[in-house]
């Protein structure tokens, strides 16, 4: 039986969604900088903001989509919760609930992250120095994981970390994939030009994904086989299939090995994402509608947070 | 020739007429720590303010911080580290560790009495109207039994050494008392900073605190159970302790709880996990008294647990310190301290209190306002050096202020001559110079009474500062208890 307090288990499964999102985040906008090197600059910044729905709050606080407003917005902005500057304080945060938990150095190394932060002067963003922030924050995300791997005791906590790892990443994946996909749907005379190319290759760089999908698709890339390979391959750890599959078995461990008899919603919701993936392709897909899957692949991700949330955090029930 | 004797870093350390913890005086020279100055003297001003600066450093990445919330932005802010330590011989600490056995015990025989029949209001060794209009006597407590009869679990004693080097108590902390977590970390940061200065030191370790506390935590739970869950209860993230909690819970691998993660039913307390609703048996609280059960104390605590005093009545649940030990660590009633153990143990006080003027007695009212300017005045109930008028340092408005409130609530207020703290070598901004100190022992008592070898040494860093409160300026240092 577990003793695990549901407030732990809630902010450990956020700690974890909070600091992949800000990892996803820093690799978005780092390649959306190589991106935004061509006609379509402004519209590609713009699609960030569609991609995270912070258009409202963006447009309350600047007139014009500019590339410096716009990374400023989501790096070092405080006053934007979405900012990765607030995420990781709120992963900081949990983390200092979750002290007793974690080991010293999980909360060492986001205190510190969070500190560096916060010396990073606003002014000093800009487009050429982006890389390097990027850069930065990928590795501390990175650096993150590498320690949890390492000392996470693996008890139930473990097991809400990873979900919510996973789900993030399942749902981030699932963003990245509609946003660009509308943007980058080839017009007519574009197919096959250099231009469409280099762009499915800066996504798939964007997922750290690029050579995985050249060892399987040797030549050739096409909209459909790009977006198939961040839905579908099992292989890829970043892939909806992929992190899907692997939050579906997390869940039933745990329900196992702790006896917990909640949380069926959740573990019914997945294991019906996971039956779909394996009875569908990509062509399948498309023929339905991407953004409607991709949307609707959102949709269950929120309801089986809400049935975590219910079954182990001490969520109230949502109307029905 | 200088106090040191040393040619080096301390050959221009002058403590002038205060006694100096590594020292002594000139007419009552210290040899326990000899061997310390003498490798201290061998370093580096430069060296040495570098490892300061790293040590730090390491606070702040530690997170060993508290914080401070404004609006919109929290701050990190750490208790400074001095990076010399304060070093007690064996000697003396076992002088203190007597005392301070003494003294609890003599507490805790106390406490049971006024919650039970009341001997020593009766045989008039205390005066009725100071323990029962006590604003923190618990008249909910009348007739409880608690384990052992003990009601203070956990007890910091602030100690004070003047001009004469004797050791004397300044005030007890028998509610929730905090730095704890600081003796543990700052030897941590000493022996990852100062190994050479550490070597071949045979030093009282201090690391097993946690160990003990949850030991005699365990020893609290109901009878007959096999598995007993310990929880530390707190405020939550915006207490200024907080990472002491999470210091404590950690040591001990408890959870550490806020009232929202308890709830009661049938008089049990259970918390909230994961799995459905988990027993709680014994509950080291960090939150006073009034802000445990909004049922039975203060109705608008949202901190505490509804229910709870009902549970702890029932004996379901055990408490840590138990409810109503405020009225023993009252200014007021710490005067009558050596006369409780003389009442209850017949021995005389090992470690005297410091001087004490009752302004609730008449002789003492009167020494009081003839010599206000020579005096600290203290209201009985406050803690963390509120209300305090510091006689010698205080403006003629100041003082008036303070005649004005004494006259009006006499029985609120004591008054004690200045004790001129003792000092220790600290790092100033350009040399070794002398810092005023006190000492904070921690003793846990269950069954019978340990005493954690040291304590936090508080050191005022501002010169000539008597203030060692980390709100003024004050921080800690590394306090050594020699094995010989």
């Amino acid at each position: 039986m577990s003793n695990l307090l549901s407030r732990y288990a809630d902010a450990t499964f956020w700690m974890a969604r909070q600091v992949e999102r800000s990892e996803d985040l820093a690799r978005i906008l780092d390649v959306n900088e190589s991106f935004s090197r061509d006609s379509r600059g402004a519209q590609n910044w713009h699609s960030i903001l569609k991609l995270y729905a912070d258009e409202e709050r963006y447009f309350d606080r600047h007139n014009e989509v500019s590339a410096e407003a716009v990374v400023d917005f989501f790096v070092l902005d405080p006053e934007h919760p979405g900012s990765i500057i607030s995420t990781i304080n709120a992963a900081r945060e949990n983390a200092r609930q979750l002290r007793p938990l974690i080991s010293t150095e999980m909360w060492q190394q986001l205190n510190v992250f969070y500190g560096k932060l916060k010396a990073i002067p606003r002014e000093s963003l800009t487009e050429q120095s982006l890389n390097r922030i990027c850069t930065f924050i990928k590795e501390a995300c990175q650096n993150h994981a590498g320690i949890t791997e390492g000392t996470f005791y693996r008890d139930e906590g473990w097991h809400f970390y990873q979900l919510g790892m996973l789900i993030e990443r399942a749902d981030q994946t699932t963003r990245l994939l509609d946003v660009k996909y509308e943007l980058l749907l080839p017009s007519i005379y574009d197919v096959g030009s250099p231009l469409d190319v280099s762009q499915w290759g800066a996504l798939l760089h964007s997922v750290a994904a690029f050579h995985a999908f050249r060892r399987i698709h040797p030549s050739g890339m096409t909209s459909a086989t790009v977006a198939g390979f961040l839905l579908l391959n099992q292989r890829f750890p970043r892939s909806v299939a992929a992190s899907v599959c692997e939050a579906s078995r997390i869940l039933d461990q745990l329900r196992r090995d702790y006896g917990l008899n909640a949380g069926s919603v959740a573990a019914d919701h997945l294991r019906e994402l996971e039956e779909w993936i394996a009875r569908n392709t990509i062509q399948s897909i498309i023929a339905y509608g991407l953004h409607e899957t991709l949307d609707w692949i959102q949709r269950e991700l929120i309801i089986v947070t809400q049935g975590l949330g219910e079954a182990f955090f001490g969520y109230v029930p949502r109307e029905a | 020739m200088s106090l040191s004797g040393t040619q080096g870093l301390l050959a221009r350390y002058d403590p002038a007429s205060f006694f100096c913890e590594l020292l002594g005086t000139p007419a009552h020279p210290l040899e326990h720590a000899r061997f310390f100055v003498e490798r201290l003297d061998q370093l580096d001003l430069a060296e040495l303010r570098r490892r300061a600066t790293d040590a730090e450093a390491d606070l702040f990445n530690l997170g060993i911080t508290f914080t401070v919330y404004s609006d919109k932005d929290q701050i990190d802010r750490i208790l400074p580290f001095d990076v010399i330590p304060r070093i007690i011989s064996a000697s003396d600490w076992a002088h203190l560790e007597q005392g301070l056995v003494q003294r609890i015990a003599a507490m805790n025989l106390f406490l049971h009495d006024i919650y039970h029949t009341q001997r020593v209001l009766k045989d008039g060794i205390v005066p009725p109207d100071l323990v029962l209009k006590n604003p923190n006597f618990r008249p909910e407590m009348v007739g409880l039994d608690v384990t052992f009869g003990t009601y203070m679990h956990i007890c910091g004693t602030d100690i004070v050494r003047g001009g004469d080097g004797v050791f004397r108590v300044l005030e007890d902390n028998g509610r929730t008392p905090s730095g704890v977590s600081y003796v543990v970390e700052n030897r941590h940061l000493m022996q990852r900073a100062f190994p050479d200065l550490m070597r071949n030191i045979g030093i009282r370790p201090v690391s097993n605190y946690g160990q003990k506390l949850a030991e005699s935590l365990a020893d609290l739970a109901p009878r007959g159970l096999l598995d007993v869950q310990v929880v530390l209860l707190s405020p939550g993230v915006f207490n200024s302790a907080y990472f002491e909690h999470i210091f404590l819970a950690r040591e001990m691998g408890v959870p550490l709880v806020e009232g929202r993660d308890l709830v009661v039913e049938n008089d049990r307390v259970f918390m909230r996990t994961v799995g459905g609703l988990q027993p709680v048996h014994v509950i080291y609280r960090r939150l006073n008294d009034d802000f445990l059960d909004p049922e039975a104390f203060n109705p608008t605590s949202v901190l505490g647990v509804p229910g709870l005093f009902r549970c702890f009545k029932k004996g379901n649940v055990a408490l840590a310190n138990a409810i109503g030990t405020g009225v023993v660590d009252d200014k007021a009633t710490y005067a009558y301290v050596p006369r409780l153990i003389k009442y209850y143990l017949d021995q005389d006080a090992i470690l005297p209190n410091v001087e004490t003027f009752l302004c609730r007695e008449p002789q003492g009212l009167k020494y009081t306002l003839d010599h206000l300017a020579e005096l600290v005045t203290k209201p009985v109930g406050e803690s963390g050096g509120y209300g305090i008028t510091i006689g010698p340092r205080a403006t003629k408005a100041e003082l008036e202020d303070a005649r004005a409130r004494i006259v009006a609530q006499p029985e609120n207020y004591v008054a004690q001559p200045m004790v001129a703290l003792s000092v220790c070598p600290s790092l100033g901004p350009n040399d070794i110079a002398p810092r005023h100190v006190d000492l904070r022992p921690f003793a846990i008592t269950g069954r019978s009474t340990w005493v954690l070898p040291g304590g936090l040494s508080r050191v005022a860093l501002k010169e000539g500062s008597f203030v060692v409160n980390s709100s003024q300026g004050g921080g800690s240092k590394d306090t050594w208890v020699l094995e010989t």
